[in-house]
């Protein structure tokens, strides 16, 4: 009998060797919350008797959601996530640094083998780094400010295993599509998921995040990479799953001849391939989000737009994932390419993908979006219509004003 | 016991649905139930009666960690939520604010039906149909939390998890 990456993370951070299915108490090493679920945990943590945090150093603020302020209420919330922040010498990463996921990892908050928790539901993305990345709520958040732990119910893990050399024009995002499909938004409900396979060693850590991202949309409680592959700019010691390691279920899939993918609206599982939608019109394209608003993602929009102008009618609406990114970007000239084609760069942060500012759709348009969620009204609007698809998929379809297969 | 007159949902209801991400941000609670279901619903306010259960299909608050999903259900008078299954953030945020939530994975609950709820014991009569169900026996940790009314009284009370 073996192990998973997550029962050996969690066996280390709780001090006793646990197995799936067991509760355990584990001590956390770095947790983080935005401008959603920062002010309630805030309250929540007062409320609890807390004085001071447990560990400064292992709590960050990022003010990612609604950032800047679009209006009088939020900016108090901001500025209650400010004060908390100085009160107790704690992090706090203030407008522009960029979303909570991407700003962890630029900042190095979060490490191989680590037991790390956000309240955001995306926080599965730091899996990627070989990581037990988990979300929460406010109030559970709270506690770990109190007292530097979580009770959990270690996971089952089901094995995702992709297998082939992946197409030129398939990206993480679509495998993380293609995995929607197959396991739905349901699939796989307080279990983890393990991604494993020779399509997946060959994605560097960008594509990796990405399809740990998407793990939320299947309901899992975290998504890990086997860590074959992967690069992190400093030395680190990977954790394995052991050979004999138990799996609730292991699902082969073959991706050497995928083809991009896409899901309609209302759902992320509700996908099909690209082409079967080919032609369908689009006004607005959404590139960004902790799903696919990083460096990699923004140099594919900018190699197809380059040189060329998006379709009349149709509007282009950037957000770099991290100030790093953006960074990255206007120094390689990405960002300039993506302006001279008509795109509009607004703030790092998730813009307008949770539907408070910067770029709510208006009703009856259809959206294309790199983002990870389509459900009904998420960007603000209940009469608009998103559809998610790559990095590619997106820049294509704004340059053709209509939804195109890259 | 919870006694109340039953709302039915389908599969897969999101966060997004249950309470929109533009009204998330603020403390005032209150304010979170005068949009709860808006999107899903457009007439539940109209039919909706404080104390009235909620009976959805699979995965209830899939989506989003946002704990004022919960918390606007809970500002609006909904007594209890019954699902077959939870998405899990949205379970465990329910537990730590003191909502009432119950996984029964097999049952016939009808609109309107009336039922009786002994949350703690897990157990659920419907009144209308005269046939019990069985929730899925919480754990020892929730149910603790549940005794307390929510994480936050449980932790002023114990100073740390204990399992």
């Amino acid at each position: 009998m073996g192990l998973t990456i997550t029962e050996k993370i969690l066996s280390k951070h709780a001090g006793r060797e646990v197995k799936a299915g067991e509760l355990c108490i584990v001590s956390v090493d770095g947790c983080m919350a935005t401008d959603t679920t920062a002010p309630l945990a805030i309250k929540s943590f007062k409320e609890m008797g807390g004085v001071s945090l447990h560990d400064k150093n292992k709590f960050h603020l990022i003010i990612d959601h609604a950032a800047p302020a679009p209006n009088e209420r939020i900016a108090n919330l901001h500025q209650l996530m400010r004060e908390f922040a100085d009160e107790q010498g704690a992090n706090l990463f203030d407008i522009g640094s960029g979303i909570c996921h991407q700003v962890m990892v630029d900042n190095r908050k979060v490490k191989p083998g680590d037991v790390f928790i956000g309240a955001d539901s995306h926080t599965p993305t730091c899996g990627a780094l070989n990581a037990f990345a988990c979300g929460v709520g406010s109030t559970d958040l709270a506690a770990i400010m109190l007292t530097g732990k979580i009770w959990l119910k270690v996971p089952h893990t089901i094995k995702v295993k992709l297998n082939g050399t992946l197409p030129m024009n398939v990206s993480g995002k679509d495998l993380a599509l293609f995995v929607c499909k197959h396991l739905t938004i349901s699939g796989a409900t307080y279990q983890a998921v393990e991604y494993d396979g020779s399509a997946v060693q060959q994605l560097n850590l960008s594509q990796r995040m990405a399809l740990c991202n998407m793990s939320a949309e299947l309901g899992a409680k975290t998504g890990l990479v086997n860590p074959i592959g992967l690069k992190l700019p400093y030395s680190f010691s990977p954790v394995f799953a052991d050979e004999k390691a138990t799996y609730s279920k292991i699902i082969d899939l073959n991706v050497g001849n995928l083809k991009p993918q896409l899901a309609i609206p209302d759902s992320p599982d509700d996908v099909h391939e690209v082409m079967q939608f080919n032609g369908t019109k689009i006004t607005y394209a959404f590139l960004g989000s902790c799903t696919n608003g990083r460096l990699d993602d923004l140099k594919t929009a900018a190699k197809i737009l380059k040189g060329k102008h998006i379709a009349k009618g149709v509007r282009l609406i950037i957000a770099p994932a991290s100030r790093q990114v953006l960074m990255d970007a206007l120094a390689d000239g990405t960002i300039q390419t993506l302006i001279a084609a008509g795109g509009t760069i607004i703030n790092s942060g998730c813009g307008p993908c949770v539907g408070t500012h910067e770029g709510v759709p208006g009703d009856g348009e259809v959206v294309i979006s790199s983002a990870n969620r389509n459900f009904k009204g998420r960007m603000g609007n209940p009469n608009a219509k998103i559809y998610l698809g790559s990095p590619e998929t997106v820049a294509m379809s704004a340059l053709y004003g209509c939804i195109t297969a890259p | 016991m919870i006694y109340g007159s039953t709302h039915i949902y389908g599969d897969n209801i999101d966060t997004d649905r249950i309470i929109a991400g533009k009204y998330t941000k603020t403390l005032d609670i209150s304010s979170l139930a005068t949009h709860v279901m808006e999107d899903l619903d457009p007439i539940f306010h109209k039919k909706f009666v404080k104390g009235d259960i909620i009976v959805a299909g699979d995965n209830f608050g899939c989506g989003s960690s946002r704990e004022q999903a919960p918390m606007a259900l809970k500002a609006v008078g909904v007594s209890c939520v019954i699902s077959k299954f939870f998405a899990r953030i949205f379970f465990r945020n329910a537990i730590n604010i003191g909502l009432p939530v119950l996984e029964i994975p097999d049952h016939d609950i009808q609109e309107g039906d009336v039922l009786e709820i002994y949350f703690e014991q897990g157990k659920v009569f419907n009144k209308t149909k005269s046939k019990t169900y069985n929730a899925t026996q919480l754990s020892g940790v929730m149910m603790n939390i549940v005794k307390e009314g929510g994480l936050v009284n449980y932790l002023k009370k114990y100073k740390t998890y204990q399992i």
